[in-house]
């Protein structure tokens, strides 16, 4: 039972860990490495961004709530190794010092980790490579400010030449999706690590004993995006950074929507097969993997079968999954290039960024000679799980598109929905602004619409 | 000179290595123990039951301990003794710290503190403001009531009225770095703690009452925090007292942090407001008379309550001189965590009042609200000084362009404004941010919308500097030249990341006329300073500053005196500057001359003590002069608002900050930008939800939404208004802390204004104005729901 990665350039061989022990106490406890900083313990500060590499590249990921299997044969960076070993500091590290982009110093080093992660990739999208690192201090401007400041210089080669090492051999690391399938048939009561976005917070805010655990993170056949004439295949294990990129030319509004869908560090980590496993009813993916059709492969020991996703969420907290049972991929039908890509998602949230949505809305309608002749219309946050608007759907089916329709169809969320009261919203705004999502689709369509995200001054 | 240069954070390079050290970060012996508290589960009760055995029998768990184990004082309160460290048979609120587990690490100290088995008698909490008021809940006997003038009377009289009242939320400090304390007992029982604290004095004097301590045996040093923003001026107290027991009573080192969720549901957070408003006013907007009444949620235990509802009061006519007003506050206990100082102490809170009234009158009037505004100033000290308190005719028009007939410049507790910069500040912000002509543009974009609309808002920022309880208003300093020439720079603040150790340093620096790299900031240190107050109120450069420039003068004197003697000189004849000291024509080193000092038997340690002059403070009748300056801004805000969703962004921002003569520009801009960010971030998407059994639901950065990076303004342009400090101050700079988080009031007002142009009433926000009370409004004033 080893498992085997690079930190700062020197390897680490562990032969006996806790397979819940999380990276960010790993460097701090057992090495001393306090740069990295806990500052909610959750993944949703960034204070722990560390970078780690791996045969796909370089991504920032949050170590609290990273299981140190999942490091297995990958290299670790943390804001230690960000200087060289000389002590020059990285570019980045320069410009932070002078622009300011330091007061109190705590969320700094997740910063200067997660940019010398998007520094590396070449990354300028600074609002997005940087939305899951909260400061309290500068009001981010310095930060940016030195962000921008470095975009043209190099790479250094300290940074450029992560090497990775061999993985280790342990038990519970299927390398393909075939030894999981035995493994996990073998031992269904063991719990699937994934990204472990979730997971991570039953041990770090749960304070739960997780039990076996099998790591997804070798399969490396899971990760693989496959597109056919007719279908898109999405692996389990594809992170949504990956499936960001290849669902935004389909489905632009889809790639926006994952733009918010919390944080560079986290859709590093999140799987696409853990978003929809997981059931629950505030994921953003599934309500827009229903509005697109999607169906899913499942696949329990040698047995495979295939569902459309709606027909997985049986009510909050039960999917339709046996023991044993895992989710291998999930397809979505391509459209023809000749196609018009009818599908809006809009994701309301208190806050745009790194944010649980309080409502999403998937909306797919296709109008053909001004008359409604399909509509895929599903919600997250609305009920006990991601649910599609049935009667919103059929009082659409057959009907002009106009807004008399829309607000006639709107009227009916009533009947598809109940939804409650919480911290993140009222029952009532979730009603009314599901309703509202529609009138915006139409107002889309009809070619008038706008975002306050694309308001300038 | 070193003071008025942009010179980075004394420690940004450890910032941005990860060497830079917090409490959390200090290597510990191996046998060190780790504490948790185990909490309340209800919001108000008797503790019937506490069956520990389970807590006990957890991994790792090397004591439990409850009131009843506590060797002296059960008490952490920074005011009243009103807030035990651990329960003592009475529940307060749904976290409250019950019992205290020491164990072999901080997870299983957390595992264990969950596992107690306890019962109460529950009973009724009082968690709203009207619950408390129905109660007659609250501090102190009865409401505080501040008065000038008659305003009940003005206000009847005036040709016209409005009145309101509106709701505005707490806010969470959400300081990157949780709470956390660190006690090393020493070999004759004396207690050395590290702290995260604004507040190590404070620190010191709790931790030596509860292990029965003369002040002596507790040393408390604190070289930084990561973020306080007034969360850690008292909340520290219960870790820094509960590792000190603990330690006492394991003779180990005891080191405690809060996890970010039980930070969030333990600790204070700033006080939520009800403001109700009644307003007289003529047809220019010329105000006659206001009333306020702030119902002020103070939460279970009186903290620092009172002068935080004092403040506010203090600060409830903002900029504008105000003929009557009459301000009354009541400080209910409710069932809540015991709401605590955070930047601008009740201050950003009373300015929200007054602003929102000019918001108000200004959308009766359909008048320009800057210039609303601006007709109600204060008069500047060139007119103020001409007359003094002429009494003037609340309707009494007045001439802007031309010439000003002095007017009552008076505040309403009776303090002459003396250093009222507004008028020009305004004036150049209003230029620079090209004000009148995106006013035109945005309302002819705002024609053309339907479902989206921009709004543009102006708030005027003028901030009280000195802490209201007059004597916490000074501060010492430790200065010592060692014989090769390099400087030990010590004082009483704390470093929060608002940099006041390198703006210290740079005052240092200059009186020595050395370079920076020549004085060495240390931490601080209740053994090297005594008696410090809270790094808090702004005041740290302030204070700490002068009584460094004492310090440092002192050493300098006798340097002076010694030189000139050895060369016939005389000390007025000695020069500090650029690394030498000039001795009429002869110039040494500094460096040389230190070690000349030393061999000539010159002390070259000093302390240095500094004390705010001309202050004067009667809280009970509200009457005096409780500041020493008042600080100054503006801010214009544009934003963009949806109907149909609420959603909302800042579009751009303009700032002009009074800050003196800067001691260090960019620290100084640092301090508004970041500000700004988190004034609007309090009155937007940063919303406390408890449910009806009083447990917070937002408890996590999950589920309270701090502003993210790209909430910042698209188009952010800050400067510093080129001034100096009127009054005598630290090389004539002005306190920055606190003043800049108000600006923030504009984003909510250009929202109000954005709001107010899908239909014809006012929309009377509540804060924060969350995208679901903005979609609120919106529909009441589109559908009239």
């Amino acid at each position: 039972m080893t498992i085997t990665f690079h930190l700062n350039d020197e390897e680490v061989v562990l032969k006996a860990y806790d397979p819940s022990a999380t990276l960010l106490d790993f460097l701090r406890e057992d090495q001393g490495l306090t740069g990295t900083k806990e500052g909610c313990n959750e993944g949703d500060c960034g204070a722990c961004t560390v970078m780690v590499t791996d045969g796909a590249g370089a991504k920032p990921l949050n170590a609290c709530i990273l299981f140190l299997p999942q490091l297995n044969g990958r290299s670790v960076r943390t804001v230690e190794g960000a200087a060289a070993p000389d002590g020059t500091l990285h570019p980045v590290q320069e410009a932070m010092i002078s622009h300011h982009g330091s007061q109190c110093g705590f969320c700094t080093p997740g910063f200067v980790m997660s940019m010398v992660t998007a520094h590396k990739n070449g990354a300028r999208d600074h609002d997005v490579q940087l939305a899951g690192n909260l400061c309290r201090c500068t009001g981010y401007a310095p930060i940016i400010r030195a962000a921008e400041a470095v975009e043209d210089q190099p790479v250094p080669q300290w940074i450029a030449k992560d090497l990775l090492p061999a993985p280790g051999e342990a038990p519970n690391m299927p390398q393909s999706a075939d030894a999981l399938a035995a493994l996990y048939a073998a031992k269904p009561e063991a719990r699937l690590v994934a990204g472990a976005t979730d997971l991570g917070l039953w041990v770090t805010k749960g304070l739960r004993d997780l039990g076996e655990m099998i790591f997804l993170e070798g399969c490396a056949d899971l990760r693989q995006i496959k597109i056919s004439d007719s279908e898109i295949r999405i692996g389990a294990m594809v992170d949504m950074n990956q499936f960001r990129e290849a669902i935004a030319p389909l489905h632009p509004s889809y790639g926006e929507m994952l733009r918010r869908f919390a944080s560079q560090q986290v859709r590093a980590a999140a799987t696409i097969g853990g978003n929809i496993a997981n059931g629950s009813p505030i994921g953003d993916n599934p309500p827009a993997l229903i509005a697109l059709g999607a169906w899913l492969h499942l696949r329990r020991g040698d047995d495979r079968r295939e569902i459309a996703i709606e027909d997985f969420f049986i009510e909050y907290g039960k999917q339709d999954r046996a023991p044993g049972e895992f989710i291998e991929a999930v397809s979505i039908p391509r459209p023809a290039d000749t196609q018009a890509d009818n599908l809006r998602v809009y994701k309301l949230s208190k806050r745009f960024d790194q944010d649980i949505s309080a409502v999403l809305g998937a909306f797919n309608i296709t109008v053909s000679a001004g008359k409604v002749t399909s509509a895929r219309i599903a919600f997250g946050g609305m009920a006990g799980t991601p649910k599609r608007a049935a009667h919103v759907e059929a009082a659409l089916l057959g009907q002009p598109w106009t807004q008399g329709t829309v607000t006639a169809a709107a009227a009916k969320m009533g009947k598809d929905f109940t939804p409650m009261d919480d911290m993140r919203a009222s029952a009532e705004y979730r009603l009314e602004t599901a309703r509202n999502m529609l009138s915006r689709y139409y107002a889309e369509t009809t070619g008038t619409a706008q975002s306050v995200l694309e308001v300038q001054s | 000179m070193s003071v008025a240069k942009p010179l980075p954070h004394d420690a940004a390079r450890l910032h941005v290595t990860g060497q830079a050290r917090y409490v959390d970060d200090i290597p510990l012996p191996r046998e060190a123990l780790h504490l948790a508290f185990g909490l309340s589960t209800i919001a108000k009760g008797r503790i019937t039951t506490m069956d520990l055995a389970a807590v006990r029998q957890s991994p790792d768990v090397v004591a439990v301990l409850t009131a009843s184990d506590l060797p002296f004082a059960n008490d952490v309160s920074p005011s009243v003794h009103d807030e035990p460290l651990l329960a003592d048979g009475a529940v307060h609120y749904l976290g409250q710290p019950l019992f205290l587990v020491v164990a072999r690490s901080h997870r299983a100290a957390r595992v264990a503190a969950r596992r107690g088995e306890v019962s109460y008698a529950e009973e009724e909490a009082l968690l709203t403001l009207d619950q408390a008021l129905a109660a007659n809940s609250r501090f102190e006997e009865g409401p505080r009531i501040y008065q000038k003038g008659d305003a009940a009377s003005a206000i009847a009289k005036a040709p016209h009225q409005i009145e309101g009242s509106f709701e505005l939320g707490g806010q969470e400090h959400f300081y990157l770095e949780g709470q956390a304390a660190l006690a090393l007992p020493q070999d004759d029982g004396a207690m050395l703690v590290n702290s995260s604290t604004q507040h190590p004095t404070e620190i010191q004097h709790k931790v030596s009452d509860a292990i029965g301590l003369p002040m002596h045996s507790v040393r408390v040093e604190v070289r930084r925090m990561g973020g306080g923003f007034g969360g850690k001026e008292s909340q520290g107290n219960a870790l820094a007292v509960a590792c000190a027991i603990a330690a006492r009573q394991t003779g180990k080192p005891c080191k405690m942090r809060y996890d970010r969720d039980d930070d969030m549901v333990i600790t204070g957070k700033r006080h939520a407001f009800r403001i109700s408003y009644r307003a007289g006013y003529d047809d220019e907007g010329h105000l006659a008379g206001v009333e306020f009444t702030h119902l002020v949620n103070c939460g279970w235990a009186q903290d620092l309550s009172l002068p935080v509802a004092d403040r506010a009061m203090l600060h409830s006519d903002n900029a504008y001189a105000i003929p009557a007003i009459r301000i009354e506050s009541h400080r209910l206990k409710t069932n809540l965590q015991s709401a605590t100082a955070y930047r601008g102490f009740g201050g950003p809170q009373g300015m929200v009042g007054i602003e929102r009234v000019m918001d108000h009158i200004a959308h009766e009037l359909q008048m320009d609200p800057v210039e609303l505004r601006q007709r109600n100033y204060y008069d500047p000290p060139e007119v103020s000084a001409q007359g003094g308190a002429a009494p003037r005719s609340a309707t009494s028009p007045r001439n802007f362009s031309g010439k000003m007939m002095p007017r009552d410049n008076a505040t309403p507790y009776g303090m002459e404004v003396r250093d009222f910069e507004l008028h020009a500040l305004t004036d150049q912000l209003l230029a620079s941010s090209d004000y009148a002509a995106r006013r035109a543009g945005i309302a002819k974009w705002n024609a053309g919308q339907k479902d989206l609309k921009r709004g543009l808002a102006f708030a005027p920022v003028k901030f009280g500097i000195s802490f209201t309880l007059t004597h916490l208003n000074q501060a010492g300093a430790l200065v010592h030249v060692y014989q090769d020439g390099s400087v030990h720079l010590n004082h009483g603040g704390t470093e929060m990341g608002q940099g006041l150790f390198q703006k210290v340093a740079q005052v240092a620096a200059s009186r020595f006329g050395i370079s920076m790299d020549r004085v060495k900031i240390t931490a601080t240190d209740t053994a090297k300073v005594p008696n410090t107050s809270a790094t808090a109120a702004s005041s740290g450069s302030d204070l700490n500053g002068m009584a460094v420039k004492a310090a440092c003068d002192t050493i300098r004197s006798r340097m002076a005196t010694y030189l000139a003697e050895q060369r016939q000189s005389s000390p007025d004849q000695v020069v500090f500057t650029g690394n030498v000291v000039r001795i009429g024509a002869e110039e040494i080193s500094f460096n040389e001359a230190a070690k000349q000092c030393y061999e000539g038997r010159i002390s070259l340690s000093a302390t240095g003590f500094y004390k705010t002059p001309d202050l004067k403070w009667d809280r009970i009748k509200g009457e005096g002069r409780p500041f020493f300056y008042f600080s100054y801004g503006a801010s214009l805000t544009e934003v963009v608002v949806d109907r149909r969703s609420g959603e909302n962004r800042i579009l751009r921002v303009d700032v002009l900050h009074d800050a003196g003569a800067s001691l260090n520009p960019d620290l100084d801009k640092g301090q508004v930008e970041g500000g700004y960010v988190q004034g609007a971030g309090w009155l937007t998407t940063e919303e406390l939800v408890w449910d009806g059994h009083g447990n917070l639901r937002t408890h996590a950065p999950s589920t309270y939404k701090i502003p993210a990076c790209s909430d910042r303004p698209d188009v952010f342009n800050v400067s510093l208004y080129d001034g100096q400090n009127r009054e005598d101050s630290i090389y004539r700079s002005k306190a920055v802390g606190e003043p800049p988080f108000m600006l923030g009031i504009s984003a909510w007002l250009a929202i109000s204004d954005a709001v107010a142009q899908f239909g014809e009433g006012y929309p009377a926000l509540d804060a924060p104005a969350t995208a679901e009370e903005i979609w609120r409004k919106t529909r009441r004033l589109s559908h009239g729901v």
